[in-house]
């Protein structure tokens, strides 16, 4: 899912990173005192989640996860989840530098929406509810994030289409996984701290 | 990406290179994270060949100089190359231009095969540079740089905390997976595996909240007010000024070879 240096035109980068830095922007406000550490800790776990690998046929799939962070910070996904971009691009050479902007707009707006859109859903009802509309944020936020990496891919040039098409439609399983897995993650999190999700977002 | 934290690795300073003493870890931080950027905006910038290679040449030259074990920074390297090889190999199928060759009837052009070698001498020259100069750093050094470079002053504290927990939580992640794996699971494409899977990860989330809030009421017991004391203070040497015109001398001369 990362795009790395060179493969985007200007126009894409510079639009994105200025994007991406309103995105930082707005996160930032929302994080107090109080907040920080919370979103720092979380961030850190996001980025440990990113670690996992599960098996998938005889292959495996890394998590990303967006969808549960947004769930979890809200606007201050942004901030967190370009932070882990930012770290992964200098000691893990994933990714790269001119890009981390667009990359980091393409993984944590649909993080922020599937907040937005469904964390009032999932504090509500039983458990088994939260989780169900907690699959569908997280399959939610993959979805968009492929949606925009075609996007960014496809305004760059017509050349990269059929890349852009493909990696649509590679991450179909990922979205399955994602899906399951925040659904449960979820659960698990409403039955063992209900009020994580019950109030504001808890960053 | 857990096959680049190897075994031994437990920490982003271990995964990184810090401890090499080299040409590049005596320069102030402050120093290497500018000149990465603007070599990576001017690397971005090039559109010709020979303007590429030379750049990917810079970049493998202070590779040498930073005397990092090469053989493993390269095969990061390549990690990253082997995630957009699908797309390069696309590429010479999908642009229009004059034809090479052609297979099952697709005609490859080699417009867009070079197009695919540019992108990959920039992106590979530009991560590399990334690395040997940046990543070569303490990762707290790199949040005191980034905060001396006048970067938001949350943003700051946000990345020191996350760089601080990460090996916290990834310790705490195979403890888990340690029980896990007594109790017998074994990973595999069932539902069983990704129910586990999601509890562990709201088990870790969950976790990691409570750890917040111990940690928040720890820092204000000790009187934390939202300002953090940076300790770590720069200052610019000769050194850092000799490197920092040489590479900007190179940069120019990448720009003049790339309109020549």
């Amino acid at each position: 899912m990362h795009i790395v240096d060179g493969a985007l035109s200007n126009p894409v980068v510079i639009g994105g990173a200025v994007a991406a830095a309103g995105g930082v922007a707005m996160g930032l406000r929302s994080l107090d005192l109080d907040r920080i550490p919370t979103a720092g800790v979380l961030a850190a776990s996001f980025f440990v989640a990113s670690l996992i690998h599960v098996p998938i046929g005889p292959s495996s799939v890394h998590l990303i996860l967006n969808g549960l962070a947004g769930l979890l910070l809200g606007w201050a996904a942004f901030p967190a989840l370009f932070v882990g971009l930012l770290l992964q691009a200098v000691f893990f050479g994933f990714g790269g530098l001119t890009v981390l902007g667009i990359n980091a707009l393409n993984i944590a707006f649909p993080a922020v929406l599937a907040g937005l859109l469904f964390r009032p859903l999932i504090g509500r009802g039983s458990p088994i509810h939260g989780a169900i509309w907690g699959g569908i944020g997280g399959a939610f936020a993959i979805a968009a994030t492929t949606v925009m990496v075609g996007i960014s891919l496809a305004l760059s040039g017509d050349e990269f289409l059929p890349a852009a098409k493909l990696v649509f439609f590679a991450h179909m399983p990922v979205m399955v996984i994602e899906a399951v897995l925040t659904g449960f993650a979820v659960l698990l999190a409403r039955k063992v701290k209900p009020e994580l999700f019950q109030t504001r977002p808890a960053t | 990406m857990a096959h680049v934290l190897g075994p031994q690795e437990r920490t982003l300073a271990e995964a990184g290179t810090v401890g090499q003493r080299g040409m590049i870890t005596s320069l102030d931080p402050r120093v290497r994270i500018v000149m990465s950027v603007l070599f990576a905006v001017v690397v971005v910038s090039l559109s010709t060949l020979p303007a590429l290679a030379a750049a990917l040449m810079i970049a493998l030259a202070l590779l040498m100089l930073s005397r990092l074990p090469w053989r493993k920074t390269l095969k990061r390297m390549a990690m990253m190359d082997s995630f957009i090889i699908f797309m390069l190999v696309l590429l010479p199928f999908t642009m229009p231009g004059d034809p090479i060759f052609t297979i099952w009837g697709f005609p490859a052009s080699w417009q867009g095969l070079w197009k695919a070698v540019e992108i990959a001498l920039t992106a590979n020259a530009v991560i590399l540079t990334l690395m040997v100069l940046v990543g070569t750093m303490e990762p707290v050094t790199l949040g005191h740089a980034l905060h001396r470079l006048r970067c938001p002053e949350t943003l700051v504290h946000l990345l020191m905390f996350t760089i601080r927990y990460i090996d916290v939580l990834h310790e705490e992640y195979q403890r888990l997976r340690a029980a896990m794996k007594v109790r017998g699971f074994r990973p595999g494409t069932n539902w069983h595996t990704y129910r586990s899977f999601g509890y562990l990860v709201g088990m870790m989330l969950v976790r990691a909240i409570e750890r917040s809030e111990r940690i928040l009421g720890a820092m204000k017991c000790r009187g934390f007010s939202g300002k953090m004391l940076l300790l770590q203070d720069f200052t610019l040497t000769r050194r850092d000024i000799v490197f920092a015109a040489g590479l900007g001398a190179l940069c120019l001369a990448l720009i003049l070879v790339d309109f020549a």
